[in-house]
């Protein structure tokens, strides 16, 4: 059962920080509207993925060290991320294994640790949101979230209680949009193939909005879809959830 | 086979400007996932099973000396020869041995990828000997001296034209106006030439997906009866295998055999599923005189007690090839050696070395998807990982990236310092960005940029708008 008024720490992610703040602000919103007092912890920064899937464990402990210090205390930590929660819920313990009292704190952290969407649907059981989006939308499940997680239906259901908002399935909807972190840097002809395949089944639902919930995959999608010339408006999925969507232009859209 | 894994990057480029194998890729990535998915869907027992066949061959990896020595017991009981190769060359050796006691000419293969490991067929010939592939796949890439692209569909990355084109030069008694632009010629004007070669044989060498300890027997699944005419009609039958294919007991292969036509084309079961035992008995109609197992190791057993012992279960059904989105854009010779897709890249380097192959397990999105569909439940990304841990610690990886990533680390240790550097970032790009809202082009981000947008930050850092509110609010 979650307590009454949880207290929940809102772990920005890094690229919702430097690039897409509206979906912090959006999180904040949707988690204060279902009862939660939201914390922003200063110290944090990142989850440390880009160093644990290169390789360099030594300094994926000292950031985890960081996070779990920085996120001590609080009945939750969300992330509109399934990504960066998948890290922290999944790996960080396994950072720890030889170190019986840090493994402790890890898998504490990680045991409260949740993705913004199932977090809301699953742990505090909101099935709506009381919000209109005009648009006929189109989601994109992150492998993360998807594999790690098991967000899937939680994204859906509140995107039924949007009015104005029609969901069309995207054929592929699970396959890997190419960005996988560091992957879609040290390998970009192949990310670019990917993601080529990914828009051309965007573009052929016919969808006017691509929404999903992990920034990179946004990103990679978005620049594609901006690069190939086509107008789809794309968006982390907690912006039309918490209907925020005239704060900022849609990702790699003209403002 | 000469590895070219370390110009993976190079490869893949290539393979993703070869238009005939992005047609053959196209019809592949439609068609295994789908039958899988199908014959997954009949089964409502999968998933229990997956747990079953994970825990058969966790103990029998525990317990890999008791089995292998039970299997070698019973495989001379039934009148059979074991013999033991720790690396390729003595297994090369002892095959050629084997062959020389009959002054073998011709050398019929069934489908095996220990024989791609160890070049057996480039050593046979260099040896005066006449290897000849059976499989079709097999056969096909042999006329165009090639190596397979796919672990269960060696020519997958052939379109038909290609195979017409590639027998046209090799079968040169074909007359003249001969159609061979369908599948059933194609396989027709193989079949016929193969005839030839089974009666031919001296020595038949095939694979096996299992070895059984309980009673010495060795099992191919195969669906075009190759490995049946392989191993009947010759003097000698070898079977080639490493190590990890032993399974306690009969029942055990039978319960993996449920898992593995389904993960692979998605059959509830191979078209046949062959068990040898020993050498022709007196009263059997046929069967080879001599029976012979040459047992690999070749690196395997140094992975035993290591985070990659697990990869050990791993049974060949090609699931995480066939699912796998960078297999899917680059195919199969992109990896540079023998295994592709995500258990190659797994695999690879803990046989020709993280020097060689390190990119392999670098190249993936670790979207996890291989490791959903794997029936024996390999932790691919996990074990991926650990090599790209292997690799960082080895000082192997680009120097510039490790120096990047270095930097990165230092300044996200330092939330002062990192609050800093992501105000700055995120005011001066969002700037650059101006109304456009996005970068077609950015020093430093050319891999990005090269081929699609980048979004331009709102402007603000979430963390400096969200202080300012608070200190508002206070």
């Amino acid at each position: 059962m979650a307590p009454s008024k949880p207290r929940v720490a809102l772990f920005v992610t890094c690229l919702v920080d430097l690039f897409r703040p509206t979906v912090g602000f959006a999180a904040v919103k949707l988690l204060e509207d279902a009862g939660c007092q939201v914390d922003v912890p200063e110290a944090q920064t990142c989850c440390g993925q880009p160093a644990y899937n290169s390789g360099d464990k030594s300094s994926t402990k000292a950031i985890a060290r960081g996070v779990i210090d920085a996120f001590e205390g609080y009945d939750y930590v969300v992330a509109p991320s399934g990504s960066c929660a998948g890290m922290i819920h999944e790996h960080y313990a396994r950072l720890f294994e030889d170190e019986p009292a840090m493994f402790q704190r890890a898998q504490h952290l990680g045991n409260r640790t949740h993705e913004l969407i199932s977090f809301l649907v699953d742990v505090l059981g909101v099935t709506s949101v009381e919000t209109a989006y005009a648009g006929k939308a189109t989601y994109h499940d992150s492998c993360s979230g998807l594999r790690e997680l098991g967000v899937k239906q939680q994204p859906r259901t509140l995107l039924k209680s949007v009015e104005g908002l029609s969901l069309t399935e995207l054929p592929g909807a699970e396959v890997c949009c190419g960005f996988g972190g560091t992957f879609c840097i040290k390998y970009p002809d192949i990310s670019n193939r990917m993601v080529g395949d990914k828009t051309a089944d965007i573009v052929a639902t016919g969808a006017d909005t691509l929404l999903a919930g992990d920034m990179g995959c946004l990103m990679n999608m978005a620049g594609k879809l901006s690069r190939e010339g086509h107008t789809v408006r794309v968006r982390h999925v907690a912006e039309v959830l918490a209907g925020l969507t005239d704060e900022a232009a849609p990702i790699c859209g003209p403002r | 086979m000469h590895p070219t894994s370390h110009a993976f990057k190079a490869n893949a480029r290539e393979a993703l400007d070869d238009n005939n194998l992005q047609r053959a890729l196209d019809n592949m990535k439609t068609g295994f996932p789908a039958k899988r998915a199908a014959a997954i869907a009949r089964m409502p027992e999968f998933e229990a099973l997956r747990d079953q066949g994970m825990a058969i061959k966790n103990h029998t990896l525990e317990n890999l000396d008791f089995y292998l020595e039970t299997f070698e017991r019973n495989v001379t009981n039934a009148g059979g020869h074991v013999h033991w190769a720790r690396t390729a060359e003595e297994a090369r050796q002892i095959i050629l041995g084997i062959c020389r006691t009959v002054d073998a000419k011709t050398v019929t293969k069934g489908k095996s990828m220990i024989s791609e490991e160890i070049a057996l067929n480039d050593f046979l010939e260099e040896q005066g000997l006449v290897p000849v592939e059976t499989d079709l796949g097999e056969y096909i890439i042999q006329l165009r001296h090639e190596a397979p692209s796919h672990i269960i569909a060696p020519a997958i990355h052939l379109l038909k034209e290609q195979v017409e084109e590639a027998f046209r030069a090799s079968h040169t008694d074909l007359p003249e106006g001969r159609p061979l632009s369908e599948p059933r010629e194609l396989t027709d004007e193989a079949r016929s030439v193969l005839r030839r070669r089974f009666l031919e044989a001296d020595v038949g060498i095939t694979g096996a997906n299992f070895l059984i300890a309980e009673t010495g027997s060795t099992v191919i699944v195969t669906n075009e009866g190759n490995g049946d005419l392989t191993q009947t009609l010759p003097k000698i039958h070898i079977v080639l295998a490493s190590l990890e294919k032993v399974v306690p007991t009969l029942e055990d292969a039978t319960s993996i055999l449920r898992l593995l036509a389904r993960s692979a084309t998605g059959q509830e079961f191979s078209t046949y599923t062959t068990f040898s035992t020993g050498p022709r008995r007196p009263g059997d109609p046929d069967g080879p005189g001599e029976f012979h197992v040459v047992l690999l190791d070749n690196g395997r057993t140094a992975m035993l007690g290591t985070e990659f012992q697990d990869m050990l279960r791993c049974i060949r059904c090609s699931a995480c090839l066939n699912h796998c989105p960078v297999y899917q854009s680059v195919g199969g010779h992109a990896y540079g050696w023998v295994y592709p897709g995500p258990m190659g890249s797994v695999l690879t380097p803990g046989l020709i070395g993280v020097a060689e192959a390190g990119n392999l397990p670098n190249a993936s999105t670790f979207c996890g998807k291989c490791e959903s569909v794997c029936p024996m439940r390999i932790p691919l990304p996990k074990m991926m990982r650990h090599w790209r841990e292997r690799e960082f610690e080895q000082a192997l990886s680009p120097a510039p990236f490790r120096t990047g990533l270095k930097l990165w680390a230092f300044v996200a240790r330092r939330p002062k310092l990192y609050r800093l550097g992501a105000n700055l970032a995120a005011r001066l790009l969002g700037m650059l960005g101006g109304s456009a809202g996005r970068f077609k082009s950015l020093p430093l981000a050319g891999g990005w940029t090269g081929g699609r947008d980048l979004p331009a930050p709102e402007g603000k850092s979430f963390m400096q708008q969200w202080q300012a509110r608070q200190r508002k609010a206070a």
